[in-house]
């Protein structure tokens, strides 16, 4: 048994903390994050610099081969810093469908791409009254000569308005929540018919609103087998929640410790208020929650390659733990912080946020919890 | 036992009825709806003061001699439960809860008959001078300086956490007028025209991107000593029944059923594998614990009500209708963000001004409402503070 990272991950995490510790800023994130584009794009060329954006991909692509180790020790660092980049959607679901659906020249083509920070993907899967559900689609992609024809509507589009390529599920066959008959299409998000509306978020990221009208989707732009995406997609998006929990994580030791730190500063009735029994336990059971955190995100991390429903088991489990988790560290680190951790001067406040967003993403707890229940039934059966 | 309500107070509860539903076709849009609404000029915030004003029903807390429409503690009752039905606006506590009270009850008679009847008619602006950078849930540990020179109190310090002292004409305010006292017993109770010069009124902006507080800095402030309500040195005790009256009404039972029941239509509208979210068993199971909490929450406020009818003075049981209520409060802007799932992420404080909102409308400003809820288990005494109360004064441990 043994939970040390490898020097290779070690210099990894270092080189992501460094990084951020002298460029990513709180004051220049709240800078940025407020102008019009949301982001500072020179970020994106710089983790593209560092290695970061070919760290956990196949090294015949352009790759480093890591594996998905890499990314957890990334999103971590990403989630100390409030980091809005779009490296979920781009390397690592983006990353996931090439990497298990994508012929040789997409690989070549797109893999390489991503690698080399010269591509930003955004992941257009939800849909208004699809909820969580991710083949409750009404997205279609109809048959047309060699290619496809797309319409539909995709909502809240995290990273739309930086992206130039759109991971879309769309339904190729069969009826609206089946299993079968869904397919991925990578959009060209200048491709004719594409329509966005771009809106900020209140986790400070930006998003889109994205309709599809009659968008001619060429044949080499689907991705894995025809009617057979769902796999695939499910896949990518448990990659997606391992991740998206290794950020929750950062973002949770940050609110652990800065509010341990607070309730030794703030003197009420004499004492520093860290001196009540009742604030040492909320901050003892945060604690506990942070760590509990980072332990099911490794379970998760090391359980990707496992069978599919042992690998959806430790995603739903791990989405849950961190759910739970999140936002009990995120309201107790604003309350303990009082009517400083309700301003949006701190950045306690910004990482409550996130962690409240982030127990949405890719489902919620009520979702996971329903789907490993599902998933343990069947197993016993 | 008996929960019914006479034939009177039916009647009573017709004619509110009928009232509300006339003035509501007088109110501005920006004045109805959630009240931290960011479009809410100072003239929205006041429409519905003004509404209640010429009816004579604008200060239901208040004795009939000082313009209060007399009312019992059951037509209270029936009132607020009215408003928040028909989802009225709110009125402001500072004026007519808060400094109100505390100058009909302990004010001299030039300051009841000054500054009464323009909290009654909404002239007056008031806010609230408690909580200082280092004095929260401490309050008596407050440092604001007023030093006596002459007629006047010269004013140093800050305080904090201001509600919309942007909009303010005054403020009352507690200050140290003597440092060697014992904490409690050094503090006055000063009324302070907001255009005096030495006042700035500085924004703090909170999680949801509301300008809802405010720092107000005290620089060499000359306060006349008539501005003094009741003597100097006692204003502690004014501060403490300002406190109470506070609470009262802190439970929003009839807010929070409102509340519950606009999480029910979204829950019936939006969607999970096909069939409405209240139909799933965990969603439905969450609202429906919260309506079982809420329901006991009302018979304790209730309680508390029928014993106060009764001439008997809330005590210090009442800090459960604050933490309890305020829990509530927290618990369905939480699970109304949960239910509008992805819609909840559009930020849209930062949209256009012009822009239609993104999703459906019942989404709009949910998460900054969950955001902006935690504040409730913060202020007027924090829920560890309620909590302390409740382990000291009603159990003596």
């Amino acid at each position: 048994m043994d939970f040390s990272f490898t020097e290779e991950q070690t210099l990894l995490r270092n080189s992501v903390e460094k990084y951020l510790a002298d460029n990513y800023k709180f004051e220049d994130w709240r800078k940025f994050t407020r102008g019009d584009v949301g982001r500072d794009p020179k970020h994106w060329s710089q983790f593209a610099e560092l290695g970061l954006l070919a760290a956990p991909l196949p090294e015949a692509y352009g790759g480093l081969g890591g594996d998905a180790v890499s990314s957890m020790i990334i999103m971590q660092e990403f989630g100390r810093s409030l980091v809005v980049e779009p490296y979920v959607p781009t390397v690592v679901v983006g990353g996931s469908v090439l990497t298990h659906g994508g012929s040789e020249t997409q690989k070549e083509e797109w893999l390489a791409k991503i690698a080399a920070g010269e591509t930003i993907m955004a992941f257009a899967f939800a849909e208004s009254g699809g909820r969580f559900n991710l083949a409750d689609l009404t997205t279609t992609a109809k048959k047309q000569g060699s290619g496809y024809v797309l319409n539909g509507q995709k909502s809240v589009v995290i990273a739309g308005p930086w992206a130039d390529q759109l991971i879309v599920t769309a339904r190729t066959s069969g009826g609206r929540r089946d299993a079968k008959g869904v397919s991925v299409f990578l959009v060209d998000k200048k491709a004719k018919g594409v329509s966005v509306r771009d809106f900020p978020t209140v986790d400070s990221s930006r998003a889109s609103e994205v309709t599809f009208e009659n968008v001619e989707v060429p044949a080499d732009r689907l991705i894995g087998e025809l009617d057979n995406g769902l796999p695939l997609i499910e896949r990518a998006v448990d990659e997606a929640i391992a991740a998206t929990c290794a950020e929750a994580t950062g973002a949770m030791k940050v609110l652990v410790d800065a509010t341990v730190e607070y309730s030794k500063q703030r003197k009420q009735f004499g004492v520093p208020i860290g001196k009540f029994q009742a604030l040492q336990h909320r901050m003892v059971d945060m604690f506990v929650n942070s760590e509990q955190s980072t332990s099911i995100t490794l379970m998760v991390t090391l359980n990707l390659g496992s069978s599919d429903v042992e690998r959806k088991k430790a995603a739903s489990a791990a989405k849950v733990q961190i759910g739970n988790s999140g936002r009990f560290v995120g309201q107790g680190a604003v309350q303990i912080h009082g009517g400083m951790g309700m301003t949006d001067e701190l950045n306690v406040g910004h990482y409550f946020k996130r962690l409240t967003t982030i127990d949405t993403l890719y489902g919620n707890v009520d979702y996971h919890l329903r789907r490993f229940a599902a998933l343990d039934a069947d197993k016993a059966a | 036992m008996d929960i019914s309500f006479s034939p009177e107070e039916e009647a009573f509860r017709a004619e509110v009825r009928a009232f509300i539903a006339e003035a509501k076709t007088q109110l501005p849009k920006a004045s109805v709806g959630e009240p931290e609404s960011a479009t809410r000029s100072k003239e929205d915030y006041l429409a519905w003061h003004k509404l209640l004003y010429k009816k004579g029903w604008v200060a239901p807390l208040w004795p009939k001699e000082y313009g209060g429409p007399g009312w019992s503690v059951t037509q209270r009752y029936i009132f607020n439960e009215e408003c928040a039905k028909a989802e009225t606006p709110v009125t402001l506590p500072f004026g007519l809860s808060m400094v109100g009270p505390v100058i009909f009850t302990f004010g001299s008679d030039e300051q009841k008959k000054k500054y009464l009847p323009r909290i009654m008619s909404g002239e007056d602006w008031w806010c609230q001078g408690y909580s200082e950078p280092g004095s929260g849930s401490d309050l008596a540990s407050l440092r604001t300086r007023a030093v006596r020179d002459g007629d006047y109190y010269i004013v140093n310090g800050q305080k904090t956490w201001t509600t919309l002292a942007q909009y303010a004409d005054w403020i009352f305010c507690l200050v140290r007028t003597n440092p060697d006292a014992k904490q409690q017993e050094g503090i006055s109770f000063l009324l302070i025209d907001m255009k005096t010069p030495g006042i700035t009124v500085k924004p703090i902006i909170v999680l949801d991107g509301a300008h809802e507080v405010n720092e107000v800095f005290f620089d060499n402030v000359k306060v006349p000593v008539a501005n003094r309500v009741g003597e100097e040195n006692k204003g502690w005790t004014y501060a403490k029944f300002l406190l109470v009256h506070e609470r009262s009404g802190i439970a929003r039972v009839a807010g929070s059923k409102r509340a519950v029941e606009k999480l029910k239509e979204i829950a019936r509208t939006e969607l999970d594998d096909g069939k409405p979210l209240i139909q799933t068993e965990a969603f439905s199971n969450k609202i429906a614990e919260l309506e079982i909490e809420l329901s006991a929450l009302e018979y304790t406020e209730l309680r508390t009500l029928a014993a106060e009818s009764k001439g008997k003075m809330a005590g210090p049981e009442s800090s459960i209708l604050k933490i309890r209520g305020t829990e509530i409060q927290q618990r369905i802007t939480e699970l109304t963000e949960e239910a509008v799932g992805y819609y909840a992420f559009p930020n849209e404080r930062r949209l256009g001004s012009n822009e239609y909102p993104v999703g459906p409308d019942y989404a709009l400003g949910v998460a900054g409402r969950y955001f902006n809820m935690r504040k409730a288990s913060i202020y007027g005494g924090s829920n560890e503070i309620q909590r302390n109360i409740i382990a000291k004064a009603v159990l003596g441990l």
